[in-house]
This record gives structure tokens, C-alpha cells and sequence, in this order.
């Protein structure tokens, strides 16, 4: 089988996030980017396919700050072809500009699969997946939380509220949306990761442009406000442990 | 060309044996006498399928497989309690024991919550999976504030490693705040490396990624390069260990001790500073890595000491007969695991022991140990009112007016 994972980098939520000056966006400024966890999945799906069965795992992400970790983190843990994007991802892109981008460099690899994280956390939509399918001319299932070759196809898992889970049979090639992989993504020791940068080998192909059309436009971006109605109680400990006495006693809690 | 499961194994045990003879005295696992001391005195060997010794029977059966297939290495604390013991003085811990566990990492079979701690050592810098740009955010606020090497930009005569524990966990922050205290009340010259510092990575060396920890080490090899001192004092017995024993070998070289060392050289001008009486009973225990890895008993015990009103008792297990926390060789980062073999925590049995040697107080020097014995605290029966203190928080307490 000859899978193509498309792997995202996110904001890392171990930093704090700020809105920029345009009161729309990230501060990109202070912002580190990590893969986003359903991606790590994905990827690990594609390389138990690859133990199970045979074939090939290439790993595609854009040319963003971590890149080479990620493509080389997914190479020493069996990943065959590491490919980067390489562009104008400044100014950031939307679902729509990345699958237009991604599926122009996919189709050259005419793979059976294709898989990418069912969500991330800039992408709650979901969308990049059913997209990226919709722009190959693929099925797309999305949710999908294992992978088995069956005759040809694929056998998918998809799990549903209250402990359900389905089987689906998919014809190739297809588009999956990684929920999770069969196991959880494994530890790839830091010396393998190094001996990986010595020896793979990374291809970078430039992307044409990016074309936003499509996308939602956003109005305001705002950290959660302090409601009307909430007192803020602020001192030492104690002076707060205080008030609150003072105000159980006024409600009539104490 | 078929080959048998038996000279595949036979093949992968006699590398593995020869890997164990290239570490320092690594050849004194010839000499071993198959007495079983060494599963005896382990803390955890009662339920390992494979401790020290009958590992060793299944290398010299060239079976060395079953043990790799088995996952009880990953009950290992490297409490050195084995090698201290062992008759023929083979680095047992050093050797056979951190070996198998980086046989396991490399092959993938890592216990989930360990991982986790050592992709945020990778990630981050620390295992705690915390940002490296608030290494330093303890020290916010303090008066007179903590200097940064970065800031300073002057030579210093001590260079404080803080280490992982006391910059980020809540319960050993106040041990970082209180050594910043004490070295200001001795009027000591330092400077600390803020966010510049890594992990000493030691533990995670010791939990079998020798790769990550040599990654740590050149990291904080480069930036001590970078500035003038004289020595390195460290809050923690496992960055003291590593800096004394194993950064050499990577060519990072410096004087170093533990502050507990540090402290009891300069016993004249501390103790005057000690105006305020504590009087309790007190007892030390042995953190693994200044005890039996390094040989460092009575220090710790001179400081203790030195606190007026303060009476030492000892509990069964002291000195080099310490019982580990449970926090050592990757433990730290495998409660979960430990527990669902063991259902006992090392921990409660340290806590169980500090309350019958009639401990009001039990005193710690490593920053594993704090948050350990004050859980412990919550589970032992008649531990309640235990009271577990890092020396450095009892210095800076009896140094109040």
C-alpha cells in the first residue's frame, strides 16, 4: 500500500497564546509550532500499515518552523519519502489553500491512501481531510480509529457516541480522517531521530501560490471576557478566604 | 536462509553480554556468584520475572530474550541498593540494568507515561512538559532577585544548577526559593543559568535514553562554555551525579557539589544565621543518588544538625542501606505502571518507616522526594501529622526571626 500522510504543525498550547495588533489573528511572534496530535496518529497508522502489510509512507507537511523534526521524527520511525512544502506559509493559509496546495503534490504520487489528522486545533471543522478528498476526486471517511488492507480495500473502524463502532469497507484510493491509529503513536528513541537526520533524505518542492478563496474570513479573535456578573476577589489567601466568608454569610450560605 | 529463534537469541545475548563488558569494571559480571543478594535487596526484585541475578542466569544461558520480552526491568528505581551489596561488585545498576532498559527503548517497548516524560524532555527541556521560557518564573518577585547569568553578565563564583523540580513543580519551587535565600543570607556570589538551563537529564539516561540524556548534557555544556565561574552547586542529587560522573566523559568538566556539600564547608558562617529553634525529632533519609551512588552520608546530616533544637533519629533503613523514594531510573515518571504491578508504593513504605522510628519531621535533599513522602503522608496510617521538609526549606526556616 502506498500511503501519503499529511501532517499539520500547530500552535503548541504549552505556550501562551496572544491576539496580534489586528485583533484577528495569532501573535505569531512568540507562537512554537508542534504536530498536531491527530496527525501523529495518522502518521503512526501509515507505518503500522507499512509493518502489516508493505509499502510505502511518504510524510508531507509545509515548510513551517519544525518541519524537518516532524518529517525526520516520522523517518526513523519508518517513513520512506519525507517531503516539505516550500512557500509563502507566513502569512498563515486556510483549509482550502492547503488542499488545493496538497492535492496538486499528492496526485504526483498517485497513492492508494491518503491520510491526515481528523482535526486540529486551528482546523475544529475538520475540513482539511474532506477537501483534500474532494480535490482528488476521493471517497472520505472521516473519524476513523483503525486501518485494516482487506482484498484491495481498506477496512475502517469508526467509533460512535455510546461505545459503538462500525466497520466500513472503503474502495482505493481513499482519504482518511485519523481519529486515532490502531496503537498509540510509539517513542522514537533520540539517537534513531539523529542517526535519521544523517541519512534521510528530505525533499523540498516549492508550491505554486496560495489561493485563500473559499476560506472563512475571521471578524475578531479575543481571549474569554470577564463576565458582568462575576466579582473578581483578589489579596492574599487569607484576605480572600475572608471575603468569601463575609459573602457566604450575606447569601446565607454560612 | 532460516535462522532458529535459539541462535537468534544466542546471537543478540552475546552481543548484549559483550556491550556490558566495555563499561567501567563492566568485566566483574564474569565474577558473579549467582548468590541472589542482588534479588534479595531489591526493593521491587519479589515481583520482577527477571531481577539482577536471574537476569545474568539468562544471558549466561543465552536466553537474554525472555528478559527484553518480559517488561519488569521497568521496576527498576536505580537505587544502586544491588550494586551496593553485590559481593562481586558488579555495576549492576550502571551497567546490566540501564543497558536492558535501552535495549527496550530502542526497540520501542517504552511504557506510555514514560514516554511522555522523555518527548517532553526532547520537546521542552524538562520532563514536566513545560516551557522552557519559564524556567526561571519561580524566582519572579523575589527581593533581592535571583541573578540570571544571562543579565548579569559578570563572572560569578558559584553557578547554581536548579534543575527540573525545583523550577517547575509546585510543591519544590518554594525548596528553589529557599536555597536562593540561603545563599543570599551567606552572602554567596552566583548566578543561575534561568532559561538557558536543560534538563540535567540523568534520570531519563537512567530510564534507558542514553541519546536524549547526551543531547541534555551538550546543551548545557554549551551555555556553562559560555560563562565564567568557579563551581556548580546543584539543588539535586541526579544532576549532581550526572555532572560529577557522567558529563566528564562528554568533555564537560567542572568542579561540582551537592548543596548539602557546599553547606556543611561553610557550617561556621550558617550556623550563627540559625537563630530560631525547631525542636523536633528529625529523620534524613538517604536520597539514592548522594548515598550509595556517590557516598555522601554525613553532610547532609552536619547541616541537619547544625539547626538548634533539631534531634536526629534514624529510621531501620539509613545510610547506605537507604530505601529509595520510588523516583529514581525513570520511577519518577512510572507510578501508574508500578502501582498496577506492585499495588505498594516504595514511597509508604519510607513514610510507614519515618513514623515508627517516631519522625516529626522527616528530612529530604532531593526534589523527587518532597511531593513523594508528602503523598505517601496521605495514604500511611499514623502519617498524618508527618512533616516533610527539604533541609534547604528547615535552614531558611530556623534562619527567620
Amino acid at each position: 500500500m502506498n500511503t501519503v500522510v499529511v501532517a499539520r504543525l500547530v500552535p503548541d498550547l504549552v505556550e501562551e497564546l496572544n491576539i496580534d495588533s489586528s485583533g484577528k489573528a495569532l501573535d505569531m511572534a512568540w507562537v512554537r509550532l508542534i504536530l498536531n496530535e491527530f496527525d501523529d496518529h495518522a502518521i503512526e497508522q501509515a507505518i503500522l500499515l507499512k509493518e502489516r502489510s508493505g509499502g510505502q509512507v511518504t510524510v508531507m507537511v509545509a515548510d513551517v518552523d519544525g518541519a524537518d523534526d516532524v518529517l525526520y521524527a516520522a523517518a526513523a520511525k519508518g517513513a520512506d519519502q519525507l517531503i516539505k512544502l516550500t512557500g509563502d506559509w507566513e502569512a498563515g493559509s486556510n483549509n482550502h489553500a492547503l488542499a488545493r496546495v496538497f492535492a496538486a503534490h499528492i496526485r504526483q504520487l498517485q497513492p492508494d491512501l491518503v491520510l491526515t489528522g481528523v482535526q486540529a486545533h486551528n482546523d475544529l471543522d475538520g475540513a482539511l481531510g474532506p477537501l483534500l478528498a474532494h480535490y482528488l476526486g476521493m471517497p472520505y471517511v472521516g473519524y476513523v480509529a483503525g486501518v485494516q488492507p482487506s482484498n484491495g480495500k481498506v477496512i475502517v473502524r469508526k467509533e460512535y457516541p455510546g461505545g459503538l463502532i462500525a466497520e466500513m469497507e472503503v474502495a482505493l484510493p481513499a482519504t482518511l480522517g485519523i481519529q486515532a491509529a490502531d496503537q498509540p503513536p510509539r517513542y522514537v528513541a533520540f539517537s534513531r531521530i539523529r542517526q535519521a537526520m544523517k541519512t534521510a533524505s528530505l525533499v523540498e518542492q516549492p508550491v505554486a501560490g496560495l489561493d485563500p478563496g473559499g476560506g472563512p474570513t475571521v471578524n475578531r479573535m479575543f481571549q474569554p471576557e470577564v463576565g458582568q456578573r462575576a466579582t473578581m476577589l483578589t489579596g492574599t489567601s487569607q484576605e480572600v478566604a475572608a471575603k468569601l466568608i463575609e459573602i457566604f454569610r450575606e447569601r446565607g450560605v454560612l | 536462509m532460516a535462522v532458529s529463534a535459539t541462535s537468534q537469541s544466542s546471537t543478540f545475548s552475546q552481543t548484549f553480554y559483550t556491550s556490558l563488558l566495555e563499561i567501567p569494571e563492566g568485566e566483574r559480571i564474569r565474577a558473579c556468584l549467582q548468590c541472589g543478594t542482588c534479588n534479595g535487596i531489591c526493593p521491587y526484585g519479589y515481583l520482577m520475572d527477571f531481577p539482577p541475578g536471574k537476569m545474568i542466569a539468562a544471558l549466561r544461558a543465552a536466553r537474554f530474550d525472555r528478559v527484553t520480552e518480559a517488561d519488569s526491568v521497568w521496576m527498576c528505581v536505580s537505587c544502586y541498593a544491588c550494586t551496593e551489596t553485590c559481593p562481586s561488585k558488579i555495576p549492576l545498576t550502571l551497567g546490566l540494568m540501564t543497558r536492558t532498559k535501552e535495549e527496550l527503548l530502542m526497540a520501542g517497548n517504552v511504557p506510555a507515561e514514560l514516554q511522555d516524560a522523555l518527548q517532553n524532555s526532547q520537546r521542552y527541556g524538562n520532563p514536566l512538559g513545560e516551557s522552557p521560557r519559564k524556567r526561571a518564573d519561580w524566582a519572579k518577585g523575589m527581593q533581592p532577585p535571583v541573578p540570571i547569568m544571562a543579565e548579569i553578565r559578570r563572572p560569578v563564583d558559584v553557578l547554581w544548577f536548579v534543575g527540573d523540580y525545583p523550577s517547575y513543580h509546585a510543591r519544590v519551587q518554594p525548596v528553589a526559593r529557599a536555597m536562593a535565600k540561603i545563599l543570599q543570607a551567606l552572602e554567596v556570589d552566583f548566578g543561575i543559568l534561568g532559561t538557558e538551563e536543560s534538563s540535567d537529564g540523568d534520570s531519563q539516561r537512567l530510564a534507558g535514553e542514553r541519546g536524549l540524556f547526551e543531547m541534555l548534557a551538550m546543551k548545557n555544556g554549551r551555555v556553562f562554555s559560555q560563562y565564567e565561574f568557579n563551581q556548580i552547586i546543584t539543588t539535586d542529587p541526579h544532576a549532581y551525579n550526572a555532572l560529577k560522573n557522567q558529563y566528564p566523559a562528554l568533555g564537560i568538566s567542572y568542579p561540582v557539589q551537592h548543596y548539602t556539600q557546599f553547606l556543611a564547608e561553610r557550617l561556621d558562617r550558617l550556623q550563627p544565621l540559625l537563630k530560631r529553634e525547631i525542636k523536633a525529632l528529625v529523620t534524613f533519609h538517604d536520597p539514592c543518588y548522594l548515598g550509595r551512588a556517590n557516598g555522601i552520608y554525613e553532610e547532609p546530616r552536619q547541616v541537619l544538625q547544625a539547626i538548634p533544637g533539631i534531634e536526629l533519629v534514624e529510621m531501620s533503613h539509613s545510610r547506605s542501606t537507604s530505601l529509595c523514594c520510588g523516583g529514581g531510573g525513570g520511577g519518577m515518571w512510572l507510578d501508574g505502571f508500578q502501582w498496577e504491578k506492585a499495588h505498594v508504593r516504595l514511597s509508604e513504605w519510607r513514610v510507614r518507616e519515618a513514623v515508627t522510628a517516631g519522625a516529626e519531621i522527616l528530612a529530604v535533599a532531593c526534589p523527587y522526594e518532597a511531593p513523594r513522602f508528602e503523598d505517601a503522608a496521605k495514604m500511611v496510617q499514623k502519617a498524618g501529622r508527618l512533616v516533610v521538609r527539604d533541609i534547604a526549606e528547615l535552614l531558611v526556616q530556623a534562619m527567620s526571626d
